[in-house]
């Protein structure tokens, strides 16, 4: 199964290309995590740097939320390490890391005003008065809630106790800042409107950001990169572009967008899955691919050997806006998905075609 | 939405209940406390004053009521001091034993108030186990008298049996608790003192105030602690007003006594009403 190649690879893909050791913020050292008998995680590693917003992203059940509480202090790893700026960070209580947390339910203390909540840290720390109270006043800016200081949170809106609830972490000053899926009661809407608010604040402050969802499109719009955990292992951790046209595993591939993985024989440096072939540069054997919708398109007519060209039968259309995912069939059984911006002109018996570098070579799901 | 037939019939029994044996007998009670008894024992329908005036000049009566309400209030203090850490450490750090110890402590509710009193009689009496250890293991040479017939042992056994009262509603409104604003106070840097000083206690405390009422209302108008085990010293106003509407046919009197502690728990009812939702956050 070569397991230990691919751990190899995988800690390659994890460290951060172009950045020194220096900018390092937390370093995730072969966290792993059982609860009784389940493991939730299995040796997680991964570095995040200075500034980034790193998103860690999964279905439920993934282990994200338990990697996230690890590194707030509410739960402890079973082995592996944390560390922060050079220094252990696993051993230390909560209340003595350098890290706030957005909850998912926001956590917002009910008996205090907005006001008051955003002051909790710093009057825990004890801060001067004055200070304390320059402090709240910026973060509540910063969230533009300055007007609701004296509302109790029950009498705010779900997205204005969202925006408190970044500001009673932010008002901290934390070197990391970490949300559990703070998104997720929002509508459709108003979280579109956060996802780019929050990007921008991050940008602003110039906090480490790391934020747990399970919805791709989130993750992709928010994201310097995207750590994507699957059954508690990380399947791949790259930039959102990177990883969604070079996506490392099938399930990278089909977690993240549409995608069309084919089962490829690979012989003489083609590779030839049910009526398609296409030219690669890999040694002989099986293989999978992955191979995006809108990646396929119409014959333009052209010759050149890097163009796979096939002939298929359209099956159905479903219309998703801008786009169209267009079903159709190759050879005997083999089904694809085709996106075209061309709506209902993709009829009967078509000539289509891709360009065999946009079948990417992922690796398959685990025996 | 619902007919007038149904909600009428539906709302009587309460209204009903309400009425023959709250609303009536308080009324009459009301109304006695002004009445008198002549010489030949009858009431007398006069409307006065002076059962009140009495209760204010006779120091047994007055004395009597404060001594209670001062039980009542040491009762209240120390069922506090036991069930609410109690119930914290049950809600909080109990682990999977929650149910198991929460069954432990509501065991004594099953077991007769009397039994509970008498109970106590066969400790603290002079040769009642407490003194028997103590002359046993040579710490009193004589049998201690106080520990029995006194308002000591009435507090005692009071703090006995409405400790569970309290922990309830004390247990109730910590249960209530999200536990992640536990978790976001140690996140903003507070430890588990601080912790608990600055959400938990807060957000307890209208279960503290139910609590507190139960155990003040409760033992304020007992009579039978006082009865068993408290002796000349440790008689409360119950034990009067039961004597008066019994052996010494008081009724008037006993009524007006009566009136005085209901208005006192009334008074007590509200505040704590008005306190609760005070500290009510939702």
């Amino acid at each position: 199964m070569g397991n230990e190649p691919q751990a190899a690879e995988l800690e390659a893909r994890a460290s951060l290309p172009g950045r020194n050791q220096d900018s390092t913020l937390l370093s995730i050292r072969s966290i792993a995590k059982t609860f009784g008998k389940p493991t939730v995680l299995h040796g997680i590693s991964l570095d995040v740097a200075e500034g980034e917003f790193l998103t860690i992203l999964g279905e439920s059940g993934s282990g994200k939320t338990t990697l996230l509480r690890i590194i707030a202090g509410f739960e402890q790893a079973t082995s592996g390490e944390v560390w922060m700026s050079g220094g252990r960070l696993d051993p230390l209580p909560p209340y003595r890391r350098r890290v706030n947390t957005v909850f998912q339910s926001y956590a917002l203390f009910p008996h205090l005003t907005v006001e008051e909540n955003v002051a909790y840290g710093p009057r825990v720390a004890k801060l001067p008065a004055e200070e304390i109270r320059t402090r709240v006043g910026e973060a509540l800016a910063k969230v533009r809630m300055e007007g609701f200081a004296k509302y109790k949170p029950s009498k705010i809106s779900g997205g204005q106790q969202q925006r408190i609830a970044l500001a009673r972490a932010l008002v901290n000053r934390p070197k990391l800042l970490l949300l559990d899926e703070p998104l997720s009661a929002l509508d459709a809407n108003l979280r579109r409107q956060m996802q780019i608010e929050l990007k921008t604040l991050q940008r602003e402050v110039g906090i480490t950001f790391i934020f747990v969802t399970h919805d791709q499109e989130e993750a992709m719009v928010m994201s310097d990169r995207i750590a994507l955990l699957h059954a508690g292992e990380l399947e791949q951790v790259a930039p959102p572009d990177e990883i969604y046209s070079r996506p490392a595993t099938a399930y990278a591939a089909q977690f993240i967008g549409h995608t069309n993985l084919l089962e490829a024989e690979i012989r003489n440096s083609v590779a030839r899955a049910g009526g398609l072939s296409w030219m690669v540069q890999l040694p002989d054997g099986r293989a999978t691919f992955s191979l995006r919708p809108e990646c396929i398109r119409r014959a333009q007519g052209s010759d050149a050997v890097s163009v796979a060209r096939f002939r298929a039968r359209v099956l159905d259309h479903a219309f998703h806006g801008a786009s169209e995912l267009v079903r159709v069939q190759v050879g005997d059984s083999q089904i694809l998905t085709v996106r075209t911006a061309d709506r209902g002109r993709l009829r009967g018996d078509v000539e289509l075609e891709f360009d065999a570098g946009d079948a990417v070579p992922v690796r398959g799901p685990k025996e | 939405m619902f007919s007038r037939a149904y909600k009428v019939t539906v709302s009587l029994p309460p209204v009903l209940w309400g009425a023959i044996f709250l609303l009536v007998p308080y009324a009459l009670m009301f109304a006695y406390s002004f009445w008198s008894v002549s010489e030949s024992q009858t009431i007398v329908h006069s409307w006065s004053f002076a059962n009140y005036g009495e209760l204010l000049s006779k120091p047994v009566y007055h004395q009597t009521l404060l001594r209670s309400a001062w039980i009542a209030a040491r009762v209240t203090l120390l069922s506090l001091l036991l069930g609410y850490p109690v119930a914290y450490l049950l809600s909080f750090h109990s682990g999977g034993k929650k149910n198991l110890l929460y069954q432990l402590v509501i065991i004594p509710l099953w077991v007769s108030y009397l039994v509970r009193a008498y109970a106590w009689k066969t400790i603290l009496g002079t040769d009642g186990v407490l003194n028997t250890v103590l002359q046993y293991f040579h710490l009193t040479h004589h049998p201690l008298e106080f520990l029995l017939y006194s308002p000591f042992a009435v507090v005692l056994t009071l703090t006995h049996i409405y400790t569970p009262f309290t922990f309830l509603p004390i247990f109730a409104s910590l249960e209530h608790i999200p536990r992640n604003l536990a978790e976001a106070s140690h996140d903003l840097g507070a430890s588990r003192v601080e912790t608990f000083r600055r959400v938990i206690l807060p957000l307890s405390v209208p279960g503290v105030l139910a609590g507190a009422t139960f155990a003040f209302v409760l033992s304020f108008g007992d009579f039978l602690a006082p009865l068993l085990l408290g002796g000349s010293s440790g008689i409360m106003i119950s034990n009067i007003v039961v004597n008066l509407f019994g052996a010494s046919y008081q009724w008037p009197l006993g009524a007006a006594i009566s009136f005085c502690m209901l208005a006192l728990v009334v008074l007590l009812l509200w505040v704590s009403e008005r306190l609760e939702r005070k500290w009510a956050y939702s």
